[in-house]
Order: structure tokens, then C-alpha cells, then sequence
């Protein structure tokens, strides 16, 4: 039986992963790595947990507690939250909803994944030597001067990952800009689109200043060139400053491509296009601008100026504004919409909420009074993974079953999926909520040893995550299982509109056997023919 | 006419659909990379400001303990230099392709002078103590650390800017690799444009370190 | 083509400026104009970037969009200053909070 040509079979050889230029494969590529990175952040995570259970610090040591969290945070923030929606699913479909043949710089595409794979090394060299202790913030001196472990090599890792991170943003806007297809304006194209632009330019203008900020943390470890050490009358809370400025827009670039796919997944299970479309893209916009005006949220008991304090508070206050319109704009959607049930839906309504009350509690801690309570609490610990955990990841795991069929031509089963999604809730959920309690009760961040009275609410939040790491299991076995097994789709079997979905599954290496004229808006549901395995 | 044609169709890659397309990609993408790097040396001044702020006057004593002529003279080899670039672009929008070698040569001289006037001055460092680390010793003053703290950031500076000089010299040198192959047509010369942007960029950091680095409070000497 | 190529002698005088106000800058550093000197230097220094920037990096000729990103990238380094400086400029003068 002859098999039609397509991005995966056409070539079979390690060089023609290794050296390709199409976009679908290095998403391909990209999947595999930050896949692999979440397993290991997982397991620093299932350490964390499972020394929470007890008060005592009996299963390991301070030192090696500190190591835990550190590069918990460096594999989940860096090599999988950052890269995470852009690099894969943003590097598959982008090109393809706008009619592109691939991005702009194909070769840019693969170096920046070889750069996200060897800053990957590094950290792994160090997690694998002895680890890194200094938190994933790195504050100085101690990162600089006191601590013992491998800062150095971590601090390149994350180096080199960020110039990936620079090179896809880059790579993006200049495709955005200038590889449209004839007919598609800048507002008939999918919301997804407008979310991976605005986290392209973010990328672009943040990251090189968290780059300099290591390369000066680099520079006084090796040269004892100091220019945060005190003892030279260098000021450690510039470090902060230089080190926030990035990292607070970074937590943009961790929510805004997923906000994109659930943008794509509401309008799609409700069969109606977005509400108030040019709200939504300008919201992306908005929150990509103000995002970088609030990094001194993160300075508040830093000694910081309390004027300065005031103006990041307020600032902060303002960039809620955006997120909240993408929110209200969601559910307008929905309102008198065809809904159907499936799996990607279940995630993008795990989604609406998870991220609203992450966003509402990023609201507590963004007024200046309340935050002094409850910093370096498991408060701030509960927001920041209501936002990351069930905002980015229920939408890259929604994003993901969504395209799973164009990307590979098999649909994954769906039974299994609902079940895992809705294990996923509960684990989480009961993994994080018990925090927030915990931090408004006082119990401390990065502290292993905690008064009695606090380990119900350990206990109950290592159970969730017991229940959520079964939970992502689940996803990692059947979707395996799926592409030898799962039903074979045609080229549209969620009736979606978006130009991905008029070419093959999976799509033939040109993405279309002609560049597509784009004639009606984004979302028009009367032109879209659905074509192969349904589910619902 | 056919062999205008011909030329931009064998650089065309595929992903593009017409050679001005690809043209004005690669231009915006060396635009959008300057932007990067704009924010990368931006956190270095912003460093500068603030410890500048804090400790003028002995920021003003180190900076005069550099060489200004030296810098300034320095400064205007580099300047040449973004000249004879400048030049080598237009010979290659002519499609004129000795003078292309021509000036890329005498651009890549002038950025060799400089570099190694650069490193004449960092000798003199050196010799004089001023280099950040257990041997750092700056006449004049008990404030030992904010002097250092200059120094730290005069050769994170000039450091990271030689560097991109030195990146600057090896595009250079690939640029002549082509050119001297007739590579470059007045319809495809777009890797000397963006090596071009490239160069410019480097040099427009050295403008504001000059001033920044070397003629603080120089009125006080 | 449609391509604008500059004339040597824009680019011979713009050179040239740019050499002269080098020497400019140098010698007003050693005139005592207070807290101006500072001003006055990065003015000149602007200026001089303005001069590479529209006629060496032809950003004259250049798109709107190009002009815009490059304006954006300063506005950015702008944010990254004020806001740092406002905190530094401004501790000391109320309590730190929580204390």
C-alpha cells in the first residue's frame, strides 16, 4: 500500500532529524527535549514532596534541600516553560496559520534548538556533578561569592538557553512581519499567532538583559571582577533589578502562547469565533508592554524604595487588566456556543479557572502590605503554580491533544485523555491549594523543617502531587500509543477553521501543495468542511 | 537582464517567494537582532548608572586616570572604519566588486588598529594596578571598592564591545572570502547590507562608552 | 532596482561631522559646565549615533517598522533606567516596608 509523502517519513536517518530545516520537525525535536526536562524537573518536584511529608528534615540534608528546589526551578523554568508552547507547538503551526512554506530563518529554527539542547547539557552536567543551591533566582552575593556548588556551569546553561529563546522570538516577528500569505491582515490571523508574536517580543527585548546580568554573576565567580559584592560597595539589590527585569516578563512568556492556544480551543469546541477578536490581540500586546513595567513586585521587602514599591504596585495592578479581558472574552465565547466536551476543551476550562485564581492571588501579592505578609511564603509558591502548572501546562496538554491528530494523523483516545485531564485537575488542585493555606499560615518557601502544625496540609499536598504525576503519566503512555494504534484522521476532524487545518495530516514538508488566499476572517465557521475522525 | 535573474534566483531560499522578500527579511532580522543587543549592553550602562550615581566622584577619578586622547583618537579610527563600510556597501549596491575588497580590507584594518590600541590600553591597566581582583590598587583615594567597581565595568565594557569587534573582524574576513569569488551582485549583496548593520551598531556602542568611560570630570584634572 | 544609494560625498560629510564632534566632545570635557557636562556629552554622543544610524545604516531609507523596532529598543533601555533609578534615587527617604 503506497503511503502518501509527509514530514515524518520523508527521510528516516538521524542526519535528516539532526540537519533538518522544517519547522514541524525541530517542534518535533523541541517536544522531545522539553519533554525530557519536565521528567526531571518532576523528579526534583517528587523530592521536594516527599520530604515535605514530615516536619523533620529526615530524608535530606538543608544543603542538598536548597540543591532540590533550585533545579527544580532551573529545568522547569528554563528548559521547559520558556521553550515549552513557542518552540513546539508555536514552531509547528505558526508558519502554517499563516500560510508560510516555514519561518524565516530555517537554520536560525535548528541552531536555536542545538542551543536550548547544549545550555541543557550544562545544567544537567551540574545537576548531575553536584548540583546548584542558590535558588533559581541566583540572588547575590551568595551566588556570587558565598555559595559552593556549580553556579558557574548552571549560569551558562541558562546562558545558552536563553540566546535559543532570543533566536525564536526573533525568528517569529520577522515571520509574522513579512511571510504572510496574500490576503491574511494582521487581524484575520489566528489569535494563536498574535499570542506567540507578543511572547516573540518579549523574548527579544528581555532576555539579553538576563544574559549580561549572568554573564556579570559569571564574571565576578570567575574573574572576582564584583559588581554586586557589597564588600566593594556593590549593591546586591541591583542584581535583583537586572535579574527581575527579565523574569518577571519571562512568566509572561510562560502564559501568553498558552493563553493563544485556549483562545484557539474555546472558539473551536464552541464553534464560534472569538468574542471582541481585537480585544483579544491587543490584550496580547498590552500585557507583553506592561509586563515589562511591574519586575519590582519582586523587590518589595528587598529594601527597595517604598515610591518605587507604589509605582510597581499600581503597574502591576494594571497589567491584571489585559488577563482579566482575555477571561471575560473566553467565556463570552462560550456563551450560546456549540459546545462539545472534548479533551482539549476539558483543559481550556481547567484553564479559565486555574488561571484566574492564579491571577487573582497574583493580585494579593501584587499590593505591597499584603505581599509583606506573605513573601517567600508558600503563598507566593501556590500562585506562581496555580498560574505556571494549571495555566501553561493544562494548555500545552490541551494544545497538544488538540493538534495531536495534524501533527501525526492519529487521534489519541479519547476516553483516556478525559480521564487523565480530569486526574490532572484533581492532583493538582490538591497539590496546591493546601499552599496557599500554608502560606498565609506562615510557612516559608525553600524551608524543609516546619513547625508541626503545618503537616496535614503537606501531607495533603504531597498526595495531590502523587495524583498529578500519574496524572501526566497517563498523557505520556496513550499519545505514544496513538501513533501506532490511534484512529487515522483526515485533514479536519474538529471542523476548525485556521489555514493547518485545509492541508494533510500529517502535513506534506511544504505544508501546502499551494500557498493558500485568504479571502474571509479568522474563526468564519461557514467555510470550515470537517473532514475525518470525529470525537466529542 | 537573464543573468540579474539568474543571480537572485540562486540565492533564493526556498521558504521565500520572491528575492525582495527574502532581502527585506534578512534586513529586519539584523534589525531585530541589534534590538537584542541593544537590551544585552543596555544592562551594562544601566550598571553604570547606577553605581555612577552613587559614587561620582570617584568614578570621576578613575575615568581621568584613563588616556582621553588615546580614547579619542581611538574613537575615530572606529568611525573611520564604520566609513569604509559604509563605503564597501554602496560598491557592492554598484556591483563594483574591487572596490567592495577594497574597502572591506581597509574596514577591517582600522578595526584591527583599534583593537589593538584597545589592548595597548589594557596593558597600561595592567601595569598601573587598575585591573579588579587581588592586585587592584587606585592611587588617590580610601574608596578601593567603587574604584574597582569602575573597573569592573570599564572592562566588562570595552570587553564585550572588543568582542564584538573581534565577531565584527570574522564576518569581515567571510565577507572578503565572497567578495574576492564575485559573490556579491548589485542584486545580491545582502549579507554585506547586514554585515554592514552590524558594524554600525558596534560602533554606535563605542560612541556613548567614550564619553561614558573616559572624560568624566575630566575638567578636574 | 529601487534601492537609494547615497553619493560619496553625503557619506564624506557625514564623516567627517562625526569626527569633528568626537573632538568636540573631548574638549568640552575639560570645560567645567557642572552637572551639564554630563548633558552635554550624551547629546553629542546622541547625535553621532543619529548620524551612523540614518545615513550609514541607511535607516533613512528604511521602513517604518525598522524605525519603530529601533525606537522601540531605546524606549525599552529607557524603562530598564527610570524605573531602577527610581528606586535607587528614592530609598531613604520613607521606611523600608515590613520593618
Amino acid at each position: 500500500m503506497e503511503t502518501r509523502e509527509h514530514y515524518l517519513n520523508a527521510g528516516h536517518s538521524l542526519k535528516s532529524w539532526l540537519l533538518t530545516k522544517d519547522h514541524k520537525r525541530i517542534a518535533i525535536l523541541y517536544l522531545i527535549t522539553v519533554t525530557i526536562f519536565f521528567f526531571i524537573g518532576g523528579i526534583f518536584a517528587s523530592l521536594i514532596r516527599v520530604e515535605l511529608m514530615t516536619p523533620q528534615g529526615d530524608l535530606v540534608s538543608s544543603e542538598t534541600y536548597n540543591k532540590l528546589f533550585t533545579m527544580h526551578g532551573v529545568a522547569m523554568i528554563f528548559f521547559f516553560l520558556i521553550p515549552s508552547i513557542p518552540a513546539t507547538l508555536g514552531n509547528f503551526f505558526l508558519p502554517m496559520m499563516i500560510g508560510a512554506r516555514d519561518l524565516a530563518f530555517p537554520r536560525v529554527n535548528l541552531l536555536s534548538w542545538y542551543l536550548l539542547v547544549i545550555g541543557g547539557a550544562f545544567a544537567l552536567f551540574a545537576m548531575l556533578a553536584g548540583g546548584v543551591d542558590t535558588g533559581w533566582t541566583f540572588y547575590t552575593p551568595y551566588s556570587t561569592t558565598y555559595s559552593n556548588t556549580w553556579v558557574i556551569a548552571t549560569a551558562l546553561g541558562i546562558f545558552v538557553a536563553g540566546f535559543s529563546s532570543i533566536l525564536t522570538g526573533l525568528n517569529f516577528i520577522v515571520t509574522v512581519h513579512r511571510m504572510r500569505a496574500p490576503g491574511l491582515t494582521w487581524f484575520r490571523m489566528p489569535l494563536f499567532v498574535w499570542a506567540n508574536y507578543a511572547t516573540a517580543v518579549i523574548q527579544v527585548l528581555g532576555t539579553p538583559v538576563v544574559a549580561v546580568t549572568i554573564v556579570l554573576v559569571f564574571c565576578e565567580r570567575v574573574f572576582h571582577i564584583g559588581i554586586f559584592d557589597p564588600a566593594l560597595g556593590g549593591d546586591p539589590v541591583l542584581f535583583q533589578h537586572m535579574f527581575w527585569f527579565y523574569s518577571h516578563p519571562a512568566v509572561y512568556i510562560m502564559v501568553l502562547p498558552a493563553m493563544g492556544v485556549i483562545s484557539e480551543i474555546i472558539s473551536v469546541y464552541s464553534r464560534k469565533p472569538v468574542f471582541g477578536y481585537h480585544f483579544v490581540a491587543f490584550s496580547s500586546m498590552a500585557i507583553a508592554v506592561i509586563g515589562f513595567l511591574v519586575w519590582g513586585h519582586h523587590l518589595f521587602v528587598s529594601t527597595q524604595s517604598v515610591y518605587a514599591g507604589l509605582v510597581f504596585s499600581f503597574l502591576s495592578y494594571f497589567v491584571a487588566i489585559p488577563s482579566a479581558v482575555k477571561v471575560f472574552n473566553w467565556t463570552a465565547t462560550l456563551y450560546k456556543g456549540s459546545i462539545s466536551y472534548a479533551t482539549p476543551m476539558l483543559y481550556a476550562f481547567g484553564f479559565i479557572g486555574l488561571f484566574t485564581i492564579g491571577g487573582l492571588t497574583g493580585l494579593f501579592v501584587a499590593s505591597l502590605g499584603f505581599d509583606v505578609h506573605v513573601t517567600d511564603t508558600y503563598f507566593v509558591v501556590a500562585h506562581f503554580h496555580y498560574v505556571m502548572v494549571g495555566g501553561t501546562i493544562m494548555a500545552f496538554l490541551g494544545g497538544l491533544h488538540y493538534w495531536w491528530p495534524k501533527m501525526t494523523g492519529r487521534m489519541y483516545p479519547e476516553n483516556w485523555a478525559k480521564l487523565s485531564a480530569a486526574i490532572i485537575f484533581i492532583g493538582f488542585n490538591l497539590t496546591f491549594f493546601p499552599q496557599f493555606i500554608l502560606g498565609y499560615l506562615g510557612m516559608p518557601r525553600r524551608y524543609h523543617v516546619y513547625p508541626d502544625e503545618f503537616q496535614v496540609l503537606h501531607v495533603l499536598s504531597t498526595a495531590g502531587a502523587s495524583v498529578l504525576a500519574i496524572g501526566y503519566l497517563f498523557p505520556m503512555v496513550y499519545l505514544m500509543w496513538s501513533l501506532r494504534y490511534g484512529e487515522v484522521v483526515g485533514r479536519n476532524p474538529w471542523g476548525a477553521t485556521g489555514l493547518e487545518w485545509k492541508t494533510q495530516s500529517p502535513p506534506p514538508v511544504h505544508n501546502f501543495d499551494e500557498i493558500p488566499v485568504v479571502t474571509h476572517e479568522a474563526y468564519d465557521y461557514s467555510t470550515v468542511i470537517k473532514e475525518g475522525v470525529e470525537v466529542g | 537582464m537573464a543573468e540579474h535573474a539568474h543571480a537572485e534566483s540562486l540565492a533564493l531560499r526556498e521558504q521565500f517567494d520572491t528575492a525582495e522578500q527574502q532581502k527585506e527579511s534578512s534586513t529586519f532580522g539584523m534589525w531585530i537582532f541589534l534590538i537584542t543587543e541593544v537590551m544585552f549592553f543596555g544592562g551594562l550602562f544601566l550598571a553604570y548608572t547606577i553605581y555612577r550615581n552613587t559614587y561620582p566622584t570617584v568614578f570621576g577619578m578613575a575615568s581621568t586616570s584613563l588616556n582621553a586622547v588615546i580614547g579619542a583618537l581611538n574613537t575615530a579610527v572606529l568611525l573611520c572604519s564604520s566609513f569604509t563600510m559604509v563605503m564597501a556597501v554602496r560598491a557592492a549596491q554598484l556591483g563594483k566588486r574591487k572596490a567592495i575588497i577594497v574597502f572591506l580590507i581597509l574596514t577591517l584594518l582600522l578595526g584591527l588598529v583599534f583593537l589593538g590600541v584597545k589592548a595597548y590600553e589594557w596593558n597600561e591597566k595592567y601595569v598601573e594596578h587598575h585591573i579588579p581582583g587581588a592586585s587592584f590598587h587606585f592611587e588617590g583615594t580610601a574608596q578601593q571598592g567603587p574604584a574597582q567597581l569602575f573597573f569592573s565595568l570599564y572592562f566588562a565594557m570595552t570587553g564585550l564591545h572588543a568582542l564584538h569587534m573581534v565577531i565584527g573582524a570574522g564576518i569581515l574576513c567571510w565577507l572578503l572570502y565572497h567578495a574576492a569569488r564575485g559573490r556579491f551582485t548589485a542584486e545580491y549583496m545582502t549579507p554585506v547590507d547586514i554585515a554592514g548593520l552590524y558594524w554600525h551598531f558596534v560602533d554606535i556602542i563605542w560612541i556613548f562608552l567614550f564619553p561614558l568611560l573616559y572624560l568624566i570630570d575630566r575638567h578636574m584634572k | 532596482m529601487s534601492e537609494h544609494v547615497d553619493s560619496v560625498k553625503t557619506y564624506t560629510a557625514v564623516w567627517l561631522i562625526l569626527l569633528v564632534l568626537t573632538g568636540v566632545t573631548t574638549a568640552v570635557a575639560y570645560i567645567d559646565l557642572g552637572a551639564f557636562s554630563i548633558v552635554v556629552a550624551l547629546v553629542i554622543a546622541a547625535v553621532k549615533m543619529l548620524l551612523v544610524a540614518l545615513f550609514f545604516m541607511h535607516m533613512r531609507h528604511s521602513t517604518s517598522l525598522t524605525k519603530l523596532a529601533a525606537a522601540g529598543a531605546f524606549l525599552w533601555l529607557f524603562f530598564m533606567l527610570a524605573f531602577t533609578l527610581a528606586d535607587v534615587w528614592t530609598r531613604g527617604l520613607v521606611g523600608t516596608p515590613g520593618r
